[in-house]
């Protein structure tokens, strides 16, 4: 990785005694895409308040370009920024939108209309340069504030949940023209999100917060397999979680209900302690043949169109199974005793 | 197909709650027509008034005498002004204040919000021995000469246009995403000014204008204040008239109530074309 373009050391923020964030270090290599993750309230959207110069840290040293800006003001710091509720003046046009920045900066008439036309190009929205905000939908007034944030040519671009306020399809087109537009420009980019879907498409790494902490940083894959705390490996994605005690600490041997299972990650905890196995719901399958077969009874089925997950009741717990829909698939009923099964794998354990 | 039968008892159910409605919508209308019986039949009888000037004939004698009248049109032109003046300098002080207080502390809304309605509580000579007990002693003698008398008027009309002003561009704020926005342009560059003078006032345009022009109304003819800082405006001198004619005060009347009524009327169709937009 080359040098960091953005750095936060030692980040701390309180609220009227009360700690928001805490602890915060980072390093955004230059053009690298890092989402803030986390339910509300994890301090995820503070962090990016403290990068825009909204909120100023209470100790720590924010840098970026090399330079400390921590407490330099939000309009000295070129910074584009796009929020959830869009922001756009309704008092101008979206060419007048775009341009704000520019004009804020002097830049001159012919300069100023070009490069709002190379924007409204970027954002496939050549001909709506005339049309006030109130005109647009959802979707298009936050492509706009995402070419208005970009205009100024920011040496950093962060987005506040953009995505948050729109519905489940535009989301999903304006989360890959976010991504494609990233790319093209190659901008340092920050995200906040509480949605790990689109932390996970989206980032080329992932920060994931709760009660005002980093709890893990990593990519996308890693995030997911590799989940080091209870939290991210309970926030991203789903998960299964049955008591477990450990028999035999080498072997990777656990006692789960009145029966045995075995995983090939390591285990740290003596013989006999309580611990919980982990497993993600599409490494689970009904077949009688792998490492770790147990027996229960099917609770519930529910049909969600590529996916069909299936809720079983074990000795110990209950484990969700997510079974890739095919044709020639046999839904099995609610009632139905059946076995589940894993490979050693696909469980760890955590304590 | 056969009749349905579900119609049936709806309409045998109809008049049932029919009744009542019509007896609430007479009701309705009985007080809309006291009302307007209450606030016409003066305001019928002022005009009627002012048009008996000539003996036996009914006509615009008495406007024809008023606007001829050479005090008239300077008081009035002298009202326009001052109340202009007013309003500009309530803008310039309102504005800034409701924004930051909406942006940075929203606690203090409820205090802000009691301090703006003082001119309603306060009544108008309590205020005004008030100004001149303050400012006419010295260090500052506003109250020497009639220009600088005219600046304290001014001022007192500004803070007496508080009610109002402070409501409507509250209003306006509330209607706005004034965090975002502010922020927004503050991402973009902008300082304080700029987003006042670019963001905020362009957006309260519609809630500038009804304050306006409601301070406008109060203004023109606002009497006990100008009276006492003896200031040659409209209001003293539609007290004098009243005093001295007989016709022209209540053609003076009718003229300051089209007045009234005109910044009314703009109110409402700015608002209209502000909400259409």
């Amino acid at each position: 990785m080359s040098e960091a373009f953005l750095s936060l050391e030692g980040v701390r923020k309180e609220f009227s005694g009360v700690v928001a964030v805490e602890d915060f270090n980072l390093e955004v290599a230059p053009g690298e895409f890092v989402s803030f993750l986390g339910p509300s309230g994890c301090g995820k959207t503070t962090t990016l308040r403290m990068v825009a110069g909204f909120e100023p840290p209470t100790s720590g040293t924010i840098r970026l370009a090399g330079e400390d800006v921590t407490y330099a003001k939000p309009n000295e710091r070129n910074i584009g920024m796009v929020f959830q509720s869009y922001a756009l003046f309704p008092n101008m046009t979206v060419s007048e939108n775009i341009g704000f920045g520019l004009r804020i900066r002097k830049e001159d008439g012919t300069a100023r209309e070009s490069r709002v036309a190379e924007l409204l190009d970027l954002i496939h929205m050549p001909d709506k340069g005339k049309a006030y905000p109130r005109e647009l939908s959802g979707g298009q007034q936050q492509r706009v504030a995402l070419a208005r944030a970009l205009a100024i040519r920011p040496q950093l671009l962060l987005l506040d949940e953009p995505l948050s306020a729109l519905d489940a399809k535009i989301r999903d087109e304006l989360r890959a023209e976010i991504r494609r537009i990233q790319r093209q420009l190659n901008i340092t980019t920050v995200y906040v999100t509480h949605d790990q879907e689109e932390a996970l498409a989206l980032s080329d790494r992932i920060v994931v917060m709760s009660r005002g902490r980093m709890e893990q940083v990593g990519v996308p894959f890693e995030i997911y397999n590799n989940p080091t705390t209870g939290f991210v490996a309970s926030f991203v994605g789903q998960l299964n979680r049955l008591p477990a005690t450990v028999i035999d600490r080498d072997e990777g041997r656990l006692r789960v209900g009145s029966g045995e299972v075995r995983t090939t990650s390591g285990i740290e905890s003596e013989p006999g302690t309580e611990v919980s196995l982990m497993m993600r719901p599409e490494e689970l399958t009904l077949d009688a043949e792998a490492d770790n077969v147990l027996q229960g009874t099917v609770e519930a089925v529910t049909f969600l169109g590529s996916i069909v997950r299936v809720q079983v009741a074990v000795d110990g717990g209950r484990l969700t199974a997510d079974l890739f829909n095919e044709r020639l698939l046999v839904l099995p009923v609610a009632g139905d005793s059946t076995q589940i099964s894993f490979p050693a794998h696909a469980c760890w354990v955590m304590v | 197909m056969t009749i349905s039968t579900a119609p049936v008892p709806v309409a045998a159910e109809a008049p049932a709650p029919g009744e009542p409605t019509k007896k609430r919508r007479l009701w309705a209308w009985l007080i809309f027509i006291g009302g307007a019986i209450y606030f016409l039949v003066p305001l019928g009888a002022t005009f009627y008034w002012s048009l008996r000037a000539e003996k036996d004939v009914l006509g615009f004698e008495a406007y024809r005498r008023l606007f001829e009248d050479s005090r008239f049109w300077p008081s009035f032109t002298e009202s326009v002004v001052n109340a202009v003046a007013a309003i500009i300098l309530s803008l310039l002080i309102i504005v800034p204040t409701a924004y930051w207080v909406t942006l940075r502390l929203p606690k203090l809304r409820p205090v802000v919000e009691f301090i703006t309605l003082l001119p309603f509580v306060i009544p108008a000579v309590v205020l005004v021995f008030g100004l001149i007990r303050l400012y006419g002693r010295p260090p500052l003698l506003l109250t020497r000469t009639y220009g600088s008398s005219r600046v304290l008027l001014v001022c007192a009309y500004a803070a007496l246009s508080f009610p109002y002003m402070f409501r409507s561009v509250d209003n306006g704020l509330r209607a706005m995403d004034v965090r975002s926005l502010t922020e927004a342009a503050q991402s973009l560059g902008a300082g304080w000014a700029t987003i006042l003078r670019r963001v905020i006032f362009p957006n309260l345009r519609v809630a500038l204008l009804s304050g306006a022009l409601l301070t406008f109304a109060i203004v023109i003819g606002e009497l006990t204040i100008a009276l006492f800082m003896a200031q040659h405006t409209f209001g003293p001198y539609m007290a004098e008239l009243t005093r001295s004619k007989v016709y022209e005060p209540s053609a003076m009347a009718v003229v300051a109530f089209a007045i009234t009524w005109v910044a009314m009327g703009m109110i409402a169709l700015i608002t209209r074309s502000g909400q259409r937009r």
